[in-house]
């Protein structure tokens, strides 16, 4: 057996059987990394007396790809595209928190324009993420459906994000400064035919989940975790919201252009996987509301803010998060004054919300574990980058 | 010899009760032969149907409308290497599918697709049909012990519970329905599956009206465990692909999971059928005793052929929407020779309720009828075959320890319950 697994199971206490129970023999099972529902390479060791978890252990770093190191190898530019990498289904959102951290280091600001341009996208690419995460969600709890519907209506996102890049889900889509592409001609069109196209679609998603009586079972009261609990861990977005805390960077430190629009910040009350359902299904109308707000008011102007042709910010460091679909997705980013970053560090949603695995499924059932990691809405590019 | 076989041909009983060996090995054959073919059509419709519902189109490639794709589907399998993994326990790990097929197979001696269309009629079928049915579970938990793995293990755990859960809700809705049989002149019940039959028959109302809404509950009781019974979604816990990926089977491969999937799936045509003959009155078309005239009989008798009428009218409608591509040119041959031959099968059914009704009474009649009796009852199967797929694209899926709390908390006191209320309501009407 390799290091990783000898000290994952020592972790969980094997030597020392659990005597409350008669006679019981507690049962470890390895959980992936090759497995339908850890979406992905995510290998959690649980040990189970019967079906009851007694506790996890997460063992990642099977997709580490080392983005970190690379950053320190590549110019501020050539590292643009690596962060699409990382959750490789809201690659909107990291261009948009590396391009705005790069830029702040600079100190230079995208134009409005351009601006507007970068928060239509992010929006979209918020609902696209969305999607994916209740269609494999549901897929994991047993409803096979809501999957391929939800893969239907995210294609039409994609097809914005092809006309426009070129790229459907690695996009590219923003460069430090602003934007490179101009809207294509119908680009207002094609989104306010999404913003009337969508919401039914919603509908049609909750008529399938809402108030199914075996949805309710399978997620009340399951995964609880506190407000405090949540914060204590560092876990942000989605998860944290559905806790009762009312906390999205949107709103608490405005970036782009979110100071602009009216929204609101969908929150929960129980911390329960429902809950976090509920939020989400919430933020992806609130995201259409944000987006319909920025296509009528999208300004004329530049989509090019003054950057030099050698992008060379000034020696210093910078920390610059925004609130991605899955969470708070910070960028610290050391300057020596050379045209690459000398450290540059990613505080990536997926990692941090994984941690609360442990406390959310102790004590439940092994298909609440499925149920917990498809509601943490974990991306395993991003965990291990 | 040929007097032994010819002279069953004028019978209007089973095979199995007349004592005449050679017709019931037919019989068997022919409804061995059935069943599978049976299965090879559902796992094609699942497929198709499930593809439907989730806005896909299902398999396309493997002939027309990919309908050659579960023939294709199970030579593959057969084809494929046969694996046991070297910590199982070889004997038993053979023997595990072997147990779920033969149960799963067997239940069919006693279903009765007509009054003298079954292998044979025991005056304790249903005690047969459900005892050997729930053998299937003992296949299962085998194969997940053999197969010396946790996954499999935790499968066959949660399906033997679930399955012995769920059976004695069954029973007891079974027994409402057996009561009912009793209230007649004589007021003696019977087992047997076509004496069920015949008793919703002299009754002149299938049970599932019975007492209304007492053997509405009952029938959705029994509808409800069957699902669980043969582990399908949302009761699927045995096999759960998200959680165990896929259950007591995991570590099975090429013709021995085949074996496992067509037991699964006979199983589920094995307790639709005992639905059918308990609560929906098994072979008999609607309204078999208000609309008795021999111009009914022909008019019912017309469905299967128009049935086949209509399957071959879409499969027509379907070859001339095929893109007019040469790449398709030999799907539209192949689709336009199945249409051709589901077409002819029309013509052969029609021509026999014709003959039925206007050659000799006694053969021709008893020869449609037959037809009549296996039409309406594999109808009625199919009903709840589209329900188990309809079941599967709508639902969650339970969690083990609430499939338990319904099995024993909600399923097990109604159908007690109804039972109670059936036994005393008989005892006033009689």
């Amino acid at each position: 057996m390799n290091d990783v697994s000898n000290r994952a199971l020592s972790n969980l206490d094997l030597e020392t059987p659990d005597k409350t129970y008669l006679d019981s023999n507690e049962l470890v099972i390895n959980m992936g990394p090759q497995h339908p529902a850890t979406h992905g390479v995510l290998r959690v060791i649980l040990k189970l007396d019967g079906e009851k978890v007694l506790g996890t252990e997460c063992v990642i770093g099977y997709l580490h790809r080392g983005v970190e190191k690379i950053a320190e190898n590549r110019t501020y530019t050539m590292f643009n595209p690596y962060v699409d990498r990382m959750d490789y289904v809201a690659a909107v959102s990291n261009g948009l928190g590396y391009c705005e951290a790069v830029e702040k280091l600079m100190n230079v600001e995208a134009p409005p324009r351009a601006k507007y341009i970068r928060v239509i996208l992010t929006e979209l690419n918020r609902i696209a993420s969305h999607q994916l995460w209740l269609g494999t969600h549901a897929l994991d709890i047993g409803a096979m459906t809501p999957l391929f519907y939800t893969f239907r209506d995210r294609e039409e996102i994609l097809k914005i994000f092809e006309r426009y890049c070129g790229a459907r889900l690695t996009t590219h889509a923003f460069r430090i400064g602003g934007c490179q592409y101009e809207t294509y001609a119908g680009f207002e069109k094609d989104v306010k035919n999404f913003l009337a196209f969508f919401p039914p679609k919603i509908d049609e998603y909750e008529a399938l989940l809402t108030t199914n009586r075996i949805w309710l079972e399978r997620t009340k009261n399951v995964g609880v975790i506190s407000g405090a609990d949540c914060i204590a861990l560092g876990v942000t977005g989605p998860v944290l919201r559905a806790s009762g805390v009312q906390w999205d960077l949107r709103k608490a430190q405005p970036y782009a252009a979110y100071s602009e629009f009216d929204f609101e910040i969908p929150i929960g009350t129980n911390g329960d996987t429902y809950d976090r359902y509920l939020v989400r299904m919430a933020e992806m109308r609130q995201s259409l509301r944000i987006i319909e707000q920025a296509v009528n008011g999208i300004p004329e102007g530049p989509i090019m803010g003054k950057v030099p042709k050698v992008i060379k910010p000034p020696v210093g460091e910078i920390y610059h998060s925004i609130e991605a679909p899955k969470g708070e997705l910070g960028y610290f980013i050391v300057s020596d004054g050379s045209t690459q970053p000398y450290r540059l560090r990613v505080r990536p949603p997926s990692f941090v919300n994984l941690q609360a695995l442990d406390i959310m499924v102790r004590g439940l059932l092994v298909a609440d574990v499925v149920a917990v990691i498809g509601t943490l809405d974990i991306v395993l590019g991003e965990v291990d980058r | 010899m040929p007097n032994f076989i010819m002279s069953y041909l004028g019978s209007t009983v089973t095979p199995g009760e007349a004592g005449n060996q050679f017709w019931a090995l037919i019989y068997v054959l022919i409804i061995f032969a059935g069943v599978s073919v049976a299965v090879i059509c559902m796992n094609w419709i699942e497929r198709k149907a499930l593809a439907h519902f989730q806005v896909r189109l299902g398999p396309m490639r493997v002939g027309p409308h990919g309908l050659l794709q579960p023939i294709a589907d199970a030579l593959k399998l057969m084809l494929k290497e046969d694996i046991i993994p070297s910590e199982a326990d070889q004997f038993v790990f053979w023997v595990a599918p072997l147990i779920g097929l033969l149960a799963a197979f067997t239940v069919y001696t006693v279903i009765p697709f007509g009054p003298s269309q079954a292998v044979s009629d025991m005056n304790i079928g249903i005690l047969f049909m459900l005892g050997v049915s729930s053998l299937g579970v003992l296949g299962i938990v085998v194969a997940g012990w053999a197969s010396n793995s946790h996954y499999p293990l935790i499968g066959a755990l949660r399906s033997s519970a679930q399955m012995v859960s769920y059976e004695v809700a069954m029973g007891l809705a079974v027994v409402s329905a057996i009561l009912m049989t009793s209230l007649n002149a004589s007021g003696t019940g019977t087992l047997s599956m076509i004496g069920i039959v015949q008793a919703q028959q002299q009754q002149g109302v299938w049970f599932i009206f019975k007492f209304f809404p007492l053997g509405l509950i009952a029938f959705v009781i029994f509808a409800i465990a069957m699902v669980a019974e043969t582990n399908r979604a949302p009761f699927d816990m045995a096999e759960a692909e998200s959680e165990l990926t896929a259950g007591y089977h995991t570590e099975y491969s090429g013709l021995r999971w085949s074996l496992f999937m067509l037991a699964e799936y006979a199983a589920m045509i094995a307790v639709s059928s005992i639905a059918v003959t308990l609560w929906l009155g098994g072979w008999m078309r609607p309204f078999p005793n208000l609309l008795n005239a021999p111009a009914w009989d022909f008019i019912f008798s017309l469905f299967p052929g128009l049935t086949f009428l209509g399957l071959a009218a879409i499969a027509f409608v379907g070859t001339a929407r095929m893109p007019a591509d040469s790449f398709f040119k030999i799907q539209r041959i192949g689709l336009a020779v199945f249409a051709a031959l589901l077409g002819f099968i029309a013509l052969l059914l029609l021509a026999i309720a014709v003959a039925g009704r206007f050659a000799d009474a006694s053969v021709g009649a008893r020869f449609r009828d037959g037809i009549d009796y296996i039409y309406w009852f594999v109808l009625k199967v199919a009903v709840f075959m589209y329900l188990f797929i309809w079941y599967r694209a709508t639902w969650p899926r339970y969690r083990f320890d609430q499939l338990m709390k319904i099995g024993w908390k909600v399923m097990l006191p109604i159908s007690l319950g109804v039972l109670v209320v059936t036994a005393i309501v008989g005892v006033i009407v009689s």
